[in-house]
């Protein structure tokens, strides 16, 4: 159930972030979610794709850093306290979460919520448990 | 082993009456004949007999590389030509090359240092040695043959390229010694292997001396590795003599000078005063016994230190340190000497991975700041911030560990520091110094 993320290195500098995303859009690759993570001097741009390993080989020849990782997706009711609900799981089972980004979905009735942490196996095992709804890589195809 | 054992192992005082007898002679001599030297020395308002002690060597004006290119091209020769049996020179591609001539008795002084260099490594009339430095105006060829022809070794003059047969000399001839640059050897060894299919470490090779450029400890052991010998640095230069002013023990643990023939002392870079043992800075070297050139506190631009206390070896002569650099890339920060080399060496340590990098230096108001921007490699890159800033402040740490330098370290895009002929551009310096 483990989902492949890319992140990419980026300076701080004018123009990084339209350069990264230009180089997959001429390989037409299709942006599933997004999240961009910074400092003062560089940020991290981490996204799902639809092709992670055409993505990485398409920005590594636009001279870019990347790295792919796993991550999990899950589906939250797209309601109040609906993620709170779910990291308070990963809290009392201490978890921690190394980051999260999240979008809604075009229906609208549940939200998509990327989440790392410092023990991925466990998660996966701990969200089942608990009935939450954990994305295939189809599912995230599919949206 | 030991090709000279009473001059090797001469106690320091001795050592240093017979320093100070023969800088006496040769400072004379300078003065007397050579009207460069003269006119050096009327400048400053210094005659010979002002030099009563080793200290005194202070108040000679030093030699610089471009002062000899100056009296190109014999300016400097404190002999007639005809006393002049052979000519060497430095390739000029700085400038107008340096000319070095060499009377019979020169020639034999570099055979008797270079003598010494191989016996202290073990080498003996039963090796084989292959000499595949550049015979010609180069001093590195014939330097070691000199030194060979006298201890009788088997000479193999293979010279420099022609890396095929190097290869199949060795394998043939049964090549116990090698002597050529280490970036050379390096080539040899994957050559051997690439393009021939020879195993190198099967090659009968057990020693190699290696220098005129400059390598460091991690290719040393690469060498060694590759062609199971014991790899030594070797130093000299066109100026002085050639190779055989300073080669390594079996020790491997820092060059020893031939002092009773060259007289060293390290000096600040920037104030030409003259540092204590174990502090770095640029080597000054005084020929005592040369007769055809005689060279006075000649500024190398290499850096090195004088390495305090005794060698296991039981030699006496004192030892300097790898060379780490050359003047031209050092730079002063915060009044502190700074080595890009040094940077270099921390990042690696930290990233455990070839680093690029470079080194920009700022001077927004009277302090200076040093930022070294860092570029993200594959290995290092995480997708967590909190790792690279991990990464960024361990950098930081142990470059200020190693240079004693605060510096700010900057995470950069790959490439974004440009290469220029595989030689990047290590230093900015963007402070406006006018002094």
């Amino acid at each position: 159930m483990k989902i492949k993320q890319i992140s990419v290195f980026l300076e701080n500098k004018k123009g990084r972030l339209f350069e990264a995303l230009k180089a997959i859009a001429e390989k037409n690759i299709n942006i599933r979610a997004l999240s961009i993570a910074d400092t003062s001097e560089f940020g991290i741009l981490r996204m799902i794709v639809d092709n992670p390993e055409e993505a990485k080989n398409a920005l590594e020849e636009a001279g870019f850093t990347t790295k792919i990782s796993n991550v999990v997706a899950i589906g939250v009711k797209d309601k109040p306290g609906g993620l709170a609900e779910v990291l308070e799981h990963l809290f009392k089972a201490d978890i921690n979460v190394e980051y999260v980004y999240a979008f809604v979905e075009k229906s609208g009735e549940q939200a998509v919520v990327v989440l790392r942490t410092n023990h991925l196996d466990k998660t996966i095992d701990l969200l089942k448990v608990h009935g939450i709804k954990l994305l295939s890589w189809e599912d995230i195809l599919a949206l | 082993m030991f090709w000279n054992r009473e001059v090797e192992t001469m106690p320091q005082e001795i050592l240093k009456e017979l320093q100070l007898q023969r800088l006496k002679e040769v400072v004379k001599r300078a003065y007397e004949r050579v009207p460069f030297y003269r006119k050096k020395f009327e400048e400053v308002g210094l005659k010979p007999q002002d030099i009563k002690t080793l200290e005194d060597i202070k108040y000679i004006p030093f030699t610089s590389k471009a002062e000899l290119r100056e009296v190109y091209p014999f300016g400097i020769f404190a002999v007639p030509l005809s006393e002049i049996v052979e000519i060497h020179s430095s390739s000029g591609t700085t400038g107008k090359p340096v000319v070095a001539g060499y009377t019979k008795g020169d020639l034999e002084l570099w055979g008797e240092v270079m003598a010494r260099c191989l016996t202290m490594i073990e080498i003996t009339k039963e090796d084989i040695v292959q000499i595949a430095y550049g015979y010609g105006l180069f001093t590195g060829g014939l330097g070691f043959h000199y030194g060979a022809l006298k201890i009788g070794a088997t000479i193999v003059p293979a010279s420099a390229g022609n890396t095929r047969r190097q290869i199949e000399l060795m394998r043939d001839f049964g090549t116990t010694f090698l002597a050529c640059t280490p970036s050379y050897a390096l080539y040899l060894a994957e050559y051997a292997k690439e393009e021939i299919g020879i195993e190198p470490s099967l090659l009968k090779l057990k020693a190699g001396s290696f220098g005129a450029e400059m390598w460091t400890e991690e290719m040393r052991k690469e060498i060694e590795k590759r062609f199971g010998l014991k790899a030594y640095n070797v130093y000299g230069l066109t100026e002085i003599i050639g190779p055989g002013v300073a080669h390594e023990c079996t020790e491997q643990a820092g060059l020893h000078v031939w002092e009773d023939h060259f007289y060293i002392e390290i000096v600040d870079p920037e104030t030409g005063e003259v540092l204590p043992e174990g502090t770095r800075g640029e080597l000054v070297i005084t020929t005592l016994t040369r007769e055809g050139m005689p060279m006075l506190r000649f500024r190398t631009r290499d850096i090195t230190s004088i390495i305090k206390g005794e060698c296991p070896c039981g030699r006496t002569v004192r030892r300097i340190d790898r060379i780490r650099g050359r003047t031209d890339d050092m730079i002063k920060v915060r009044g502190v000497m700074l080595f890009p080399y040094q940077i270099e060496q921390a990042i690696l340590e930290v990233q455990g991975v070839e680093p690029h990098y470079q080194i920009v230096i700022t001077r927004p108001q009277y302090l200076d700041e040093i930022e070294v921007q860092v570029e993200v490699s594959k290995e290092t890159f995480s997708d967590e911030i909190k790792v690279l800033e991990n990464l960024r402040k361990k950098l930081e740490k142990r470059i200020e560990q190693t240079t004693g330098i605060r510096v700010k370290v900057t995470l950069v895009e790959p490439k974004s520091i440009p290469r220029s002929e595989g030689k990047a551009k290590r230093v900015i310096d963007k402070r406006k110094l006018t002094d």
